[in-house]
Parts: C-alpha cells; structure tokens; sequence
C-alpha cells in the first residue's frame, strides 16, 4: 500500500504540443539548495566543483524565497538545505522558514561546525523536519584529521545530541573511504548511540575535488568487500532500530547507479548563484547550457532548459545503452562520470561492466597510494 | 524475517514522529508520506489508515473505525493495518 522510495513514477507535466518531442517530463519530487559554497570543513573527498561561488555572488534570501515557492507549485515535496555550511549563512533561519511555509520538507544537511546550538532552536520552533549531519570518523582524532578542523567531530556529537533532544529526526552520514572503511560497525554504534533514526553510508563519489584525491582515497578490493558484509550484519543487528542506506562503491560495481533518479526525472539542483542544474556535478560537462533563477521560472527551467533536456528519455543514448534491458533502471549510470573518465558525456558510464571503458575503471580503483590529503580550502569561495 | 508481522497492543497508539508527514499533493497526484530522505506514494487505503495514527486513537479505536468506515471483516483490517503500521515501524517512520 506505501511503498518505493523516491522512484516511482509521477503524473507527466503538462507541457506545450510538439515542443519536447515523444520525451515524457515527470515532476520533480526534490530540490536540493546549495545556500553557499563557503564551508569551514575541508574533507579531501569533497565533490563540489573546483571552482567555487564567492560569498558576493550568492542568492538573498528572497530569492531563494521565490524559488521555493516556485518549487512548491511545480510539485517539489522536500527541500535539501545544503551547501558547503548552509550554517554559513546568517538568514538560515529565514531561508527555512520561507521553504516551510511553502509547504514544503525542510531537510538540512550540515556539518554541525558553524550551526550555533541557539541557531538550531530556532530551525526547530519555525518547523525544520530532520536534520543529517555528516561524519568523518568514530575516532575524534581521525575525524577532526579528515575534515581538516580541529574541533569538529566534539562540535558535531553535541549538535546530534541536540537534535535528537529537540526530537528532530537526525540521519547520520558517514563517507567511507580507505583510511575509515573498516570502522564500518563502530560508526553505526555511534550513530545509534548520538539518537539517529537513520545512517547512510556513502562511498566516495570522485567528482569534484574529491578526484585530486582519488588515489589517497581509494580503498582496497578486500575492504569494500569486507564493508559490505559489514553493512549486512548491521543492518540485521540494528532492524527496526536503525535504518540504514548504503551508497555503492562506484569503481567496485558491476552496474552503474541510477544517478540522480534519471537525468531531469526526480530532482533539481540550486547552486548558490542560482544556476539550476540536474544533478549536484553536471556543471563538470562542458557544452551544457544551464539556465538560472535569476532569469527564468523554474517551472520553466524545468521543462525548457537545454542543460535539462540535453539527458532525459533515452534517445541520447549510445551502445551498450540504447539497447540495454537496463536503461531504464539505471539510465546509462552518471552522465558526469561518463564525461570525467571517458571524455563524452553520451557514453554508457564506465563503472557498467558492459562498458568498452571498464577496464580503466579497474585500472583506476587499483591506483591507490598513501600521500596526505590535498585539502579543500575556503578561500575559492570567501568574499 | 517472517512474512507475519508480530501483532501490535490494542492499546497501542501509533503516530508518526516529527519529522514524517502525511500531506495530500494535487502536482503529485495524490496522498504522499514525506519521511527524512524519502517519499512514500500513499494508496487512499493506506491515507485513510496513516491519518487515523494521531497518537490520539488507540490501534483498537483505529481497527474498528476502519471496521465501520469500510463494512470489511475484522480480521482482515486487523491484518492490513497491521502490516502496513508494522512496515512503517520498522522503517522508523512510526511510532508505536
């Protein structure tokens, strides 16, 4: 009677006669707001892009207002406050509390450094609905050396532990990587023992700055391997009590993921100057026209905007693809990885082992070294 | 995991925490549960039973209203919102 996450069909948008071709455009269902770029973690796995937006050029809050309330009429059901630090931001608070008021499911991703506990009370009175926030290691030491800040994991149990006590319902996430995987076990138990409803478990997505520190991040066969057995047994010992979603190791898979739900199917993505785009890293695709709030509806960007079109359907798509019993399960994989390691985005994403390119998949996910971190630092993204 | 769900306590009272809720979308179509990364496409059976877990009802209030509502046989209400509420529980999307 309930069931499927976040994959079901939805109804067809109403759209033009004869303007987008036989492509059938379903309403998106999330929209993820990158409030800013600016972040005081600096975790070599990070995926936002290289360059980053400064501070000056980012959206006021009215427009992120507007936005929302676009959102809201365009079907939109739950808004991810995202960032960098969304606590960065000094109107917050303000920008919630106008996603609340739409009607929409305020989800707010943070790192808990820089999410003052007054600042919280406040999410939690103007009707925040959950909260996740990210960590980098069970041990204080190791986590605070990930995130490349002095401080961070104790600021972050607090801020757990105050979320819970508010009764928000908190998901802890854990990006798991070669120098943490094999903590697996001990990083639920915290989860469990901070308050969480819900842990995810996320391999590194090599997108972004995370690809400068692919080799340092990699982790072994025999580790993945071990970590999935791991989330198994777990997910076993915490039933009922713990949800818990694992993220594929990309480089280890067979079959790629059904990135972003499909290409302009489920979800939309607000960088903080207000670029709309499909997914979180398709501004890594050169060629890619992509439209802003600044200067369209996004009911309109949506359903017109070439970024948007340039992926939906199938009818971009090449052998192995085109005739794949699976291209309309995972889509064809990520089209910014197919770019990243293949050179062109309309290609099957090599992480499908019926790709002509797997290979360098293998080759890539056995280049693994043991050099420092190259960390992120904020100064792309200060004012 | 037995394809039985264990029974809930007639004097359970089942809601759903902060955090999932329940809200009817006319772009999407129909009722929908909204849940801490997730969206749950809601049947009108399972809305009419999600709705009545208020904290308010007891499970017992919440089978025999649905008992009236639909001119069905105990049992099998009994058995349906116990799956479903089950489901939800599990996936801590319930509280019971």
């Amino acid at each position: 009677m309930i069931g499927g996450t976040e994959n079901r069909a939805t109804p067809p948008m109403p759209r033009p006669a004869g303007e987008q071709g036989e492509k059938i455009i379903h309403r998106p269902i999330g929209l993820l707001a990158e409030l800013t770029h600016r972040c005081p973690l600096g975790c070599p796995y990070c995926s936002n892009p290289l360059v980053l937006d400064p501070r000056q050029a980012e959206l006021d809050t009215q427009t992120w207002a507007r936005v929302f309330a676009e959102a809201a009429a365009l079907g939109v059901l739950q808004v991810h406050l995202s960032g960098g630090e969304p606590g960065a931001r000094r109107d917050l608070v303000e920008i919630t509390e106008a996603a609340h008021r739409c009607g929409l499911y305020t989800n707010l991703i943070t790192s808990a450094v820089g999410i003052a506990t007054s600042t919280l009370l406040r999410l939690a009175e103007i009707g925040l609905d959950h909260v996740q926030i990210s960590i980098q290691d069970s041990e204080p030491a190791s986590a605070d050396h990930i995130a490349g800040y002095r401080g961070a994991f104790a600021r972050k149990r607090a801020l757990a532990l105050e979320v819970v006590r508010l009764k928000i319902l908190l998901t802890v996430n854990v990006v798991v990587h070669r120098s943490n995987i094999d903590r697996i076990g001990e990083m639920v138990a915290l989860a469990r023992d901070l308050g969480a409803s819900r842990v995810e478990i996320a391999h590194v997505q090599y997108y972004g700055w995370a690809l400068r520190n692919r080799a340092a991040l990699m982790p072994s066969a025999e580790q993945v391997a071990r970590a999935l057995k791991a989330v198994d047994e777990l997910r076993r010992r915490y039933q009922g009590e713990l949800v818990i979603d694992a993220v594929a190791p990309d480089y280890y898979a067979r079959f790629p993921k059904p990135c972003v739900g499909g290409w302009g199917q489920r979800s939309l993505n607000v960088t903080p100057a207000g670029k709309v785009l499909p997914c979180h890293a398709a501004e890594s695709i050169p060629g890619l026209e992509f439209w802003s709030v600044r200067e369209h509806s996004l009911a309109d960007i949506w359903t017109s905007s070439p970024a948007f079109n340039a992926f939906r359907g199938t009818d971009w798509m090449q052998e192995p693809c085109r005739t794949c019993a699976r291209r309309d399960i995972d889509f064809g994989g990520c089209r910014c990885q197919a770019f990243a390691l293949t050179g062109d985005a309309r290609a099957a994403d090599p992480v499908c082992h019926l790709s002509p390119s797997h290979e360098q998949v293998i080759a890539l996910a056995a280049m693994q070294h043991g050099a420092p971190y190259l960390y992120r630092t904020s100064a792309g993204a200060a004012a | 995991m037995s394809n039985v769900p264990s029974a809930i306590a007639d004097e359970a009272r089942p809601r759903l925490p902060r955090g999932v809720r329940l809200v009817h979308n006319e772009a999407q179509g129909g009722w929908v549960l909204l849940a801490p990364e997730r969206v749950f496409k809601a049947d009108a059976i399972a809305a009419e039973i999600v709705k009545r877990c208020t904290g308010e009802a007891t499970f017992a209030d919440i089978v025999d209203d649905l008992v009236r509502t639909y001119s069905a046989p105990r049992e099998r209400i009994l058995a349906d919102v116990t799956a479903l509420l089950r489901g939800l529980a599990d996936k801590k999307l319930l509280e019971l």
